[in-house]
């Protein structure tokens, strides 16, 4: 595959950017700082907010390479597959790489900046003695998961992303968070479970792990499907895809602002991708996957846009109208399934679909949280009150424009890519699928936006922590995230072009 | 090309300005309306340089940016864009200048301004597109940027008509986002191209047919053809100057623009008339035209009179576009203009009777020609003009539109437009005759408390706009008029200009 056009750079600088490990160093820098800054929890916030930088630039200059310079693939300590493990990635993983850290890093900036402002407050922010390890043990389990090249590292990573995500749920040490971080850890631990039986029966029908490996002796036999069935269902779970979705709007609506963001925009991309991963590497060329398989996810996918749609429309706290709108996302990018029989477009869309709402969505989580600190809960009935910055009405509408796929957002560009593909290659239903989930969501965040234009209610005579909550340093990050979600759709074309690099799909 | 950065210029004043007001703070007036002024009149005078350059020079200006889906992101510079263009740099300034004397000592005015700089913005990038991809982006930017316009006033009211209006503007965006992606990936171009894309020759006829007619459903609901019409007077919510710029420029304009653009440089006329779209889609222009003005005529309130006007005027524009015909083109794209310039009239007016004497409805103006005589005489300018009496600028309109319709064999269009002249003289008269020939009721006698019958920024806007409503029809042949500006175009798009009739 030709490398990305367009973006350049002198030798001296490529050869400095080559002589490193970007991918080793992506993985192992949070690994470290998660144990760092589990031994010095007094300098939890500075070891964590360097490192979650310093893996961002390692992850940055990772995809600058693959963008120049074509796949990457590393035979851990020599040895190569199937002894040893293989690290690797392609354009796909790398955007998903890039998106991952950069709004990670950014989520992280947010939590030390915030944290300092309710540092006489211990109700409010996250506990920092917990957040950081985790969030860094989170981040290299995410590093991993999308270098990771053969199926039982994926497993593990998978692994190491949920177990992680679910102390972050429980973080916020409400009743109802950990009630959901538990219902949370049981989907976790069962579809965990069930990806695992599916790695073992391959392994024992193929001896092997490797992807590209098991890809050249995989055969449609039925323990194999069986497999195949397996490790998608768990997959599905994994993200939320509907019916399987019950579990995600209270774990995401009870946790602390940054973990909402965090699980949200992040943590179900991690199971998506290795769906899609497994899916083009393995289960389609092998044509163990019937197009049927796929049918039925873009089915269930659309099911998952309308109904989050609905729910979203009808929520009646902030936060859960945010939560169920990530289900509806979801359905979007499992719609995709059925139509990568098509050609890369659609995979295009589902990155930029995946890349935007990270953006869009870690914004709106975050904006939650100031919307929480100036108006003391996160009803929709509040919204209305003055005392909402007004930093915060843009977050929601930049964010907003993106989620409903208005131009010129990286929403758009996704939609318009998905669009195009279900009308080349799918059914006029898929089509008009996507156009009621389109005005669904544009409803559900109307309905938010109109609130801010809603008559003035006299302002409650209450005590309000409002010079707090109106702080830049709760608007700012949300503020730029969201900002990023509408821009990523003005990048050009050399994101998409990035997503081609190391296509293994015909 | 040298100058390919000039659309992004043009644009970028009030992209910028928006921001910059939206920061200043509410109570620095002067700042606010310094900044409001410069972007108003710098943007007038690069239009001007352009309009120069293009007609004397022959100079053509496109910049591109490439984009990761569908097509690239290209401003470029023609006559027809510059038509719209001058158009909206024009009634921005003067519809400033209103607001910022409607708005005196109102609240919430830096979000106002910010978000009509944003809305003129949309309406720039309207008039510059050079594909659909690209009117697209501004045309559902212009969807966001009016709808706090339209809920200004944060009333229960205001806020029905707003989600009215969202609703029916999202769901057209949304129809011509589809279209649109489906014209891209069928013919593989969404440039315009004069005369028509030529893309479209390869595509067979029951897609084209069916892209049609999502994209004109999609561009039907903002330029209010039947049955897409209801947000409009729901919209009239809006404090007047909104109401004059949606009406003049902004809204109505943007998709009466689009179908221009769509039927004349994506499909072009030729195959729009041999896939027999033309046909119905005129029908449907005249049915809304007399639809309209019957409409207008059971309103007492005047701005939904008015409004209802406006859903029968715009659709002329659609009539022009839809016959074979070069008149009626220039008959369309005059229109344009000329309905922009009087309807803008007749709207301030209407918020000056509003802001003088808190009047609203037709039944209650009598004798408020002796209360407010400039405003009453631009009202009358412009209502006169509407009804197409020459030599005002309707008229000539008309008399394009008609001379079109019989050189497209399609006659019952002169029968169209007599019946609904007729039909706007029966509902604007009225409001004219108990202006000035009424006795004053208690309501209307009153003197003016200052010098001027009102302030002079919200008298001077609608004298302006009279007093071109009166020029371009006076002086429809000299350069730089719609009418010349319009000639050149229609000659461009439908090469054959029929001798006789009209020279």
């Amino acid at each position: 595959m030709p490398p990305v056009q367009g973006l350049r750079m002198s030798d001296a600088a490529g050869a400095l950017l080559a002589g490193v490990d970007w991918a080793a160093v992506a993985i192992l820098t949070p690994l470290v700082g998660g144990a760092a800054a589990f031994v010095l929890p007094n300098r939890a916030r500075a070891i964590g907010v360097a490192a979650s930088g310093a893996t961002a630039a390692a992850a940055v200059a990772l995809v600058w390479l693959i963008a120049t310079g074509g796949p990457y693939d590393l035979a851990v300590g020599g040895w190569s597959a199937p002894l040893g493990i293989r690290l690797a990635a392609d354009g796909l993983s790398a955007a998903l790489l890039g998106m991952t850290n950069l709004v990670g890093a950014s989520v992280a900036v947010h939590v030390a900046l915030t944290g300092r402002a309710t540092k006489n407050d211990p109700e409010a922010g996250v506990a920092a003695w917990g957040f950081w390890p985790l969030w860094l043990l989170l981040l290299a389990g995410l590093n991993a998961l999308y270098l990771s090249a053969d199926i039982f590292n994926l497993y593990v990573t998978l692994e190491m992303v949920g177990l992680s995500a679910v102390g972050l749920a429980a973080l916020s040490g409400k009743a109802d968070a950990f009630k959901a971080a538990m219902r949370y850890l049981l989907v976790g631990i069962i579809a965990s479970l069930v990806y695992l039986l599916g790695v073992t029966l391959l392994y024992a029908q193929y001896g092997v792990l490797d992807l590209a490996t098991l890809r050249q002796v995989m055969i449609p036999a039925p323990a194999t499907q069986l497999a195949m069935v397996a490790m998608l269902a768990a997959l599905a779970m994994k993200s939320a895809l509907f019916p399987l979705h019950g579990w995600l709007p209270p774990a995401h609506g009870n946790a602390t602002a940054p973990v909402s963001a965090l699980l949200s925009a992040l943590v179900v991309k991690a199971s998506l991708y290795i769906a899609v991963r497994l899916w083009l590497d393995l289960f389609e060329p092998t044509g163990v996957g019937a197009g049927a398989v796929a049918t039925v996810l873009g089915i269930l996918g659309a099911c998952a846009v309308l109904w989050g749609g609905l729910q979203a429309l009808i929520a009646k706290r902030l936060k859960l109208v945010v939560a169920y709108s990530t289900v509806a996302q979801v359905g979007y990018l499992f719609m995709c399934f059925p139509l990568w029989a098509g050609g890369r477009e659609a995979l295009t869309a589902f990155v930029y679909l995946a890349v935007a709402h990270a953006f869009a969505k870690s914004a709106l989580f975050l904006a939650c949280e100031q919307v929480q600190r100036a108006l003391g809960d996160d009803q929709m009935s509040s919204l209305s009150r003055p005392e909402l910055p007004g930093a915060v009405k843009i977050t929601f509408a930049l964010a907003a424009v993106s989620l409903v796929g208005l131009p010129p957002s990286g929403g758009f560009i996704g939609k318009w890519l998905l669009l195009d593909s279900t009308l080349l290659h799918g059914p006029t239903v898929w089509t008009v699928a996507v156009l009621c989930g389109t005005l669904l969501s544009a409803a559900a965040m109307a309905r938010v936006l109109a609130r801010f234009f809603a008559p003035e209610e006299q302002a409650v005579a209450q005590d309000l922590v409002v010079g707090d909550a109106a702080s830049w340093r709760f608007s700012l990050t949300p503020l730029l995230l969201a900002a990023a979600a509408v821009g990523i759709g003005l990048l050009g074309a050399w994101p998409a072009e990035l997503v081609n690099v190391g296509e293994t799909v015909q | 090309m040298s100058g390919a950065w000039l659309p992004i210029v043009v644009l970028s004043i009030s992209l910028i300005a928006a921001p910059l007001i939206f920061a200043t703070a509410e109570r620095r007036v002067a700042l606010r309306t310094t900044i409001n002024l410069c972007a108003a009149v710098l943007k007038l005078g690069l239009v001007a340089y352009l309009t120069w350059q293009v007609a004397f020079e022959g100079a053509r200006y496109a910049w591109r940016w490439p984009m990761a889906a569908g097509s690239d992101l290209v401003l470029q510079v023609d006559p027809l864009a510059l038509l719209f263009l001058s158009l909206s740099a024009g009634l921005w300034l003067l519809t400033t200048i209103y607001a910022i004397g409607y708005l005196e000592d109102a609240p919430h005015r830096s979000r106002f301004f910010g978000f009509f700089s944003l809305c003129v913005a949309a309406t720039t990038g309207i008039a510059l597109a050079g594909n659909l991809y690209t009117f697209l982006i501004f045309y559902e930017l212009l969807t966001l940027a009016t709808y706090p316009l339209v809920v200004h006033r944060q009333t229960p009211e205001a806020l029905r008509g707003g989600r009215i209006y969202l609703a029916y503007t999202l769901t057209g965006g949304m129809l011509l986002l589809v279209g649109t992606v489906w014209l891209g990936s069928a013919a593989g171009s969404l440039d315009f191209v004069t005369a028509g894309n030529p893309a479209l020759a390869s595509v067979d006829p029951i897609t084209l047919t069916a892209i049609f007619a999502l994209l004109l459903a999609g561009l039907g609901v903002k330029a209010a053809l039947f049955p897409a019409h209801g947000w409009l007077p729901q919209a009239m919510v809006a404090p007047a100057p909104v109401s004059a710029l949606l009406h003049a420029v902004a809204v109505v304009k943007a998709g009466a623009f689009g179908i221009i653009r769509v039927v004349e440089e994506v499909f072009g006329i030729a195959l729009t008339v041999k896939l027999g779209l033309a046909l119905p889609l005129a029908g449907l222009a005249a049915f809304t035209i007399i639809y309209g003005s019957l409409q207008a005529l059971r309103q007492d309130d005047l701005k939904r009179r008015l409004a209802y006007s406006t859903v029968s005027q715009v659709s002329y524009i659609v009539l022009g576009a839809a016959l074979f015909s070069p008149l009626a083109l220039i008959g369309a794209l005059m229109h344009l203009v000329h309905q922009g310039l009087m309807k803008i009239t007749l709207f301030m007016c209407a918020g000056n009777i509003a802001e003088a004497v808190h009047l609203y409805k037709v039944s209650d103006l009598d004798g408020i020609g002796r209360r407010l005589p400039w405003t009453m005489t631009a009202f009358t300018v412009a209502a006169l003009g509407m009804i197409g009496v020459p030599p005002l600028a309707g008229f000539v309109s008309k008399w394009y539109l008609a001379a079109g319709g019989i050189d497209d064999q399609n006659a019952w269009v002169v029968l169209v437009l007599l019946a609904s002249s007729g039909l706007n003289a029966l509902y604007l008269l009225p409001i004219l005759h108990r202006a000035w020939f009424k006795a004053p009721t208690a309501a209307t006698a009153g003197a003016a408390s200052g010098r001027l019958e009102i302030k002079w920024t919200l008298l001077a806007p609608p004298l302006v706009t009279a007093a071109l409503v009166i020029g371009v029809g006076l002086f429809a042949n000299a350069p730089f008029s719609p009418l010349s500006w319009a000639r050149l175009i229609a000659t461009g798009e439908i090469p054959r200009l029929p001798e006789g009739l009209i020279r």
